[in-house]
C-alpha cells in the first residue's frame, strides 16, 4: 500500500485546505426553501400558484378599504362625503366610540384608569402562577390579594368591603388549620361557618361606618360593559371553574355514594342544558324568586351560572386525564403509604392535569368567547355594545365590517395568547423522552 | 273540589301579588328614580350617545314621566331590555314601566296581564324596493322574493296580504335587521318588509337612500305604546295622562318654548289652565304636584317636538307624521280632554 502515486512523484502537494465552495444556487437560500416547501411536486406547485392568486386578490380588494379608511368624522354620512364614493372603511366609529367598546357606555370617563390599572396588574398577578418555575413564590402573595384589589379598583366603594371579604377567607383558613387535625368534616364546615360569620359582621360594620365620599367612587354593576365585561367574566369564571372542576372530577370518582351522585347529577344536568338557558335563568327567572327590592347583583348571578357551566366541562376534561393514568400510579401511591389527599396532590393530579392541559385550554378559550352570549340578556359586553347602542345610534347605523372586525381582532389576540401559552406550558412540563 | 281549592289559592296568591305590586307611584317617589325599560338600541327610538346619555323618541316618554313624578327628567334609570326579556322585566317589578316600541295586542294586554296606557307611535308593516325595480304599489309584487324576519308577526301578515291578493312570493328568511340590510343590498331579495319606521331607519343608513322607495301600502296595524303592570291603576293613570299631556300640549299649541309664559299665569283657555295647574286640581287627583304637566312637557317638549327631534323629517330617520299627526290634521292622535 505504500506504492501510492503521491509518494512516487510528489511534484505537487497542497499545503492548505481548499476553501468551502458556495453551494449551488438551487440548494441555498430562498430558492431551496421555495423548492422544498412550495414547489416540491406538481400538485403542490398548483396549490401554491392558486394560493398566491387568491392572496393577491384578497389584498388588492381589501387594501384600499383599509388604506383609504376614514379615521376622523362625526357620522357615517360624513365618512361617505369624505370618501366621495371611493372604497374605504369608516374607522371613525372606532376613534369616536373606542371607550364604549372597551368600557361600556356608562362607566364614568374619568375613572377609566381604574379598570386599566386592574388589567395591567392582572398580568403581575397571573405571572407567578403561569411561570411558576421562573418567578419567586413570594409573588403568589400578590396573586392572592389581587381579586380583592381588582374588585375594589373596578367597582370602587368603601375599601372595608374587600378587606372584610379577604379577612373572612383568612379566618376560614385559620379555623380550618386548627380543626382539620381532629377531623376533616369539622375543619371543612367550621371554616365555612367562621368565614360566613366574619362576612356577616364585616358587612354590618362596613354599612355602619361607610363614609359618604369614598376614596374611589362606587360604580354599580349595571354600568359595566364593553370588552372589560368580557374580560371580567372570562377571567373570573375560568379561574373559579378550574378548582371547582378538579373537585367535581375527584368527587365523581369518589367511593362515597352521596358525594359521587351529587357530582354526577350536577355535571350531567349542567352539561345537558345550553349556556344561554342558564343565562336566562340568571337574568329573568331568579328575579321572581327573590323578594321584591332585593338586589342580587346581575354580574354575580351571571358569574355563578357561567362558572357552573364551565366547571362541569372542565370536570369531564380532568376525569379524562385521571382515567388516562395507569392503575399502577394509584397503587404506587397506596404502597408508599400516602393517604388520599397526599396521593392526589403529589402523584395523581400533577400527571392528570398535565395530560388535561389542551382540554382545559380548549374549554377556557370557548368559555371566553361564550361570554359574548350575555348580550342576549341585555348586558352590554363588546358584542352587545356593537349590536345595541352603537349600531342603533343615528350616526353609526350601517357600519358593520369595521366594528365587528375590531371585535374579532380583540378576541383573537386574547385567544391566540392563551393558546400559545398552553403550548409553551406543555413543552415546559414534558418530562417524558420522545 | 280540589280544583276549586286550587283556584282559591291562586286567587289569594293573585290578590297578594296585586297588593304587593300596588303603590308603584309611592315606590318611585321613595326611590327618587324611575326604572324605565327601553330597547337595547333602536335608531331614533332609544340609544345612548357617545357620552352614554340615552336619547330617542321612547326615551322622551320615560323622561316626561320622570319629570311629572319626580320633577327631574334625568331621574331615570334606563334598563335596557331585549325582545325576550322585556315582559319578564316588567312583570317581576324590575322596571316600573316599559317604553320599548311594543305592539299593543290582545294577548299581551289580557293574557300577559299588562296595561297599555296609550299609543305613542302608530306603525304598520310596509315594503321597501329598489327604485330600479320600477314598482309603485305592493299589488305589483307578484312572484317577488321577499326578505322577512322569521318568527315575527310580519311573516304572518305577509302571507295574509299575498293570499288575499292572490299573488305568489318567495320568502328569504333572515334573523336580524342587520342581516336583512346586507341581504337586501346584496340583491338576495327584491323586497324587504318590516315595520315602516324600521324600513325608514334602515333606508336612512344606506349609501344611496334615494335609490330605494317605500311602497304606499301598509298591510298591518302595529300600535306601539308604553305599558305598565296590571293591577296598579293609580300608576297606570300617571303614565297614561303624562302621555296624553304631551299629545294635548301639541294640539293646544303648548311648546317647550312658550310653556313658561303659559304656566306663569292663567290664560284665556281653561283647558290649558287646568293642564298647567293654574286652575283646578288635576295634579292632586293623580297624586302629583300641581305643575306636573308643565314639568313633563318641559322635559323634552310636546309630542310634536319629540317627534321632530328624534324621528322627524329633518333627522336621518326621516319619518313623516302620517298617521301620527294630530286628529285635527288628519292623523290618529287624539287625547281625551283634561277636565
Amino acid at each position: 500500500m505504500s506504492d501510492t502515486p503521491s509518494q512516487r512523484n510528489p511534484a505537487f502537494v497542497r499545503t492548505e485546505m481548499l476553501p468551502e465552495q458556495a453551494p449551488p444556487a438551487t440548494e441555498t437560500g430562498i430558492i431551496k426553501w421555495a423548492r422544498e416547501n412550495l414547489f416540491s411536486g406538481t400538485s403542490n406547485s398548483i396549490l401554491t400558484v392558486l394560493s398566491i392568486i387568491s392572496i393577491y386578490y384578497i389584498v388588492v380588494s381589501a387594501a384600499p378599504w383599509i388604506l383609504n379608511g376614514v379615521w376622523n368624522s362625526a357620522s357615517i354620512r360624513e365618512c361617505r362625503e369624505i370618501l366621495e364614493g371611493a372604497a374605504g372603511g369608516c374607522f371613525a366609529v372606532l376613534t369616536e366610540r373606542w371607550n364604549q367598546l372597551l368600557f361600556g357606555f356608562k362607566y364614568p370617563n374619568e375613572e377609566y384608569w381604574r379598570p386599566g390599572l386592574a388589567f395591567v396588574l392582572l398580568f403581575v398577578a397571573a405571572a407567578p402562577v403561569m411561570f411558576f418555575k421562573y418567578l419567586p413564590s413570594k409573588m403568589l402573595l400578590f396573586t392572592a390579594l389581587y381579586p380583592f384589589l381588582a374588585y375594589w379598583l373596578i367597582w370602587g366603594g368603601p375599601i372595608l368591603a374587600p378587606i372584610f371579604a379577604l379577612f373572612g377567607f383568612v379566618v376560614g383558613y385559620v379555623v380550618w388549620s386548627q380543626l382539620v387535625t381532629r377531623s376533616f368534616a369539622a375543619g371543612f364546615f367550621g371554616s365555612i361557618v367562621a368565614a360566613a360569620l366574619t362576612w356577616w359582621i364585616g358587612g354590618m360594620i362596613t354599612s355602619a361606618v361607610a363614609p359618604e365620599e369614598t376614596l374611589l367612587s362606587a360604580v354599580p354593576s349595571r354600568d359595566m360593559g364593553g370588552f372589560m365585561l368580557n374580560l371580567i367574566l372570562g377571567t373570573v369564571c375560568v379561574s373559579l371553574s378550574i378548582p371547582f372542576g378538579i373537585a367535581l372530577a375527584l368527587g365523581r370518582q369518589s367511593n362515597m355514594p352521596i358525594i359521587k351522585w351529587i357530582c354526577v347529577v350536577f355535571i350531567e344536568f349542567v352539561r345537558g342544558v345550553p349556556l344561554i338557558t342558564l343565562l336566562f335563568v340568571a337574568n329573568v327567572v331568579l328575579a321572581y324568586f327573590l323578594p321584591p327590592g332585593s338586589n342580587f347583583d346581575l354580574i354575580i348571578r351571571v358569574i355563578i351560572m357561567i362558572t357552573a357551566f364551565a366547571s362541569a366541562y372542565i370536570a369531564e376534561v380532568i376525569r379524562g386525564g385521571l382515567a388516562a393514568l395507569p392503575t399502577g400510579q394509584y397503587e404506587a401511591a397506596d404502597s408508599l403509604g400516602l393517604d388520599y389527599p397526599q396521593a392526589m396532590r403529589l402523584i395523581i393530579l400533577p400527571q392528570a392535569l398535565k395530560i388535561s392541559i389542551p382540554g382545559i385550554v380548549n374549554v377556557a378559550v370557548g368559555l371566553f368567547k361564550d361570554t359574548t352570549l350575555v348580550s342576549v340578556i341585555s348586558m352590554f359586553d363588546l358584542v352587545g355594545m356593537i349590536r345595541g347602542p352603537i349600531l342603533a345610534s343615528t350616526e353609526w347605523n350601517g357600519v358593520y365590517w369595521e366594528l365587528f372586525g375590531a371585535a374579532a381582532i380583540l378576541f383573537f389576540v386574547v385567544c391566540y395568547g392563551i393558546s400559545q401559552y398552553s403550548q409553551w406550558l406543555e413543552r415546559e412540563l414534558a418530562t417524558d423522552h420522545r | 273540589m280540589k280544583n276549586s281549592v286550587f283556584l282559591g289559592a291562586l286567587t289569594v296568591a293573585g290578590l297578594a301579588a296585586g297588593a304587593a305590586a300596588a303603590g308603584t307611584l309611592d315606590d318611585v317617589k321613595a326611590r327618587g328614580k324611575l326604572n324605565c325599560g327601553v330597547t337595547t338600541g333602536l335608531v331614533g327610538f332609544a340609544a345612548p350617545d357617545a357620552n352614554g346619555e340615552w336619547g330617542g323618541f321612547d326615551v322622551g316618554v320615560c323622561r316626561a314621566v320622570a319629570a311629572a313624578v319626580l320633577g327631574d327628567p334625568t331621574a331615570v334609570e334606563f334598563v335596557p331590555t331585549t325582545g325576550k326579556t322585556r315582559f319578564t322585566a316588567l312583570a317581576s317589578g324590575e322596571i316600573d314601566m316599559l317604553a320599548r316600541n311594543t305592539t299593543w295586542t290582545f294577548s299581551r294586554d289580557v293574557d300577559l296581564k299588562f296595561e297599555f296606557v296609550g299609543i305613542n307611535y302608530y306603525d304598520g308593516q310596509g315594503f321597501m324596493v329598489p327604485k330600479d325595480l320600477g314598482v309603485s304599489s305592493a299589488k305589483e309584487l307578484d312572484g317577488a322574493t321577499v326578505c322577512i324576519q322569521t318568527g315575527t308577526t310580519t311573516e304572518l301578515n305577509l302571507a295574509d296580504f299575498f293570499r288575499s291578493n292572490s299573488m305568489n312570493y318567495e320568502p328569504v328568511p333572515i334573523e336580524t335587521n342587520a342581516e336583512a340590510q346586507q341581504q337586501y343590498l346584496a340583491g338576495a331579495c327584491d323586497v324587504y318588509t318590516t315595520d315602516a319606521s324600521g324600513l325608514a331607519a334602515t333606508r336612512a343608513a344606506f349609501e344611496d337612500p334615494a335609490g330605494h322607495v317605500l311602497l304606499p301600502e301598509i298591510v298591518s296595524k302595529e300600535p306601539l305604546g308604553p305599558l305598565v303592570r296590571h293591577g296598579d291603576n293609580e300608576w297606570g293613570d300617571v303614565v297614561r295622562w303624562t302621555l296624553n299631556a304631551l299629545i294635548a300640549a301639541e294640539e293646544l299649541g303648548i311648546t317647550s318654548a312658550n310653556i313658561s309664559e303659559m304656566a306663569a299665569e292663567a290664560t284665556n283657555n281653561p283647558e290649558i289652565n287646568r293642564m298647567m295647574g293654574t286652575e283646578g286640581n288635576l295634579g292632586e287627583m293623580l297624586g302629583l304636584e300641581a305643575d306636573w304637566a308643565v314639568k313633563a312637557i318641559s322635559a323634552g317638549g310636546n309630542y310634536g317636538e319629540l317627534f321632530e327631534k328624534n324621528i322627524g323629517e329633518n333627522t336621518p330617520v326621516g319619518l313623516a307624521r302620517g298617521l301620527n299627526a294630530q286628529w285635527t290634521d288628519g292623523g290618529l292622535l287624539y287625547s281625551p280632554p283634561f277636565r
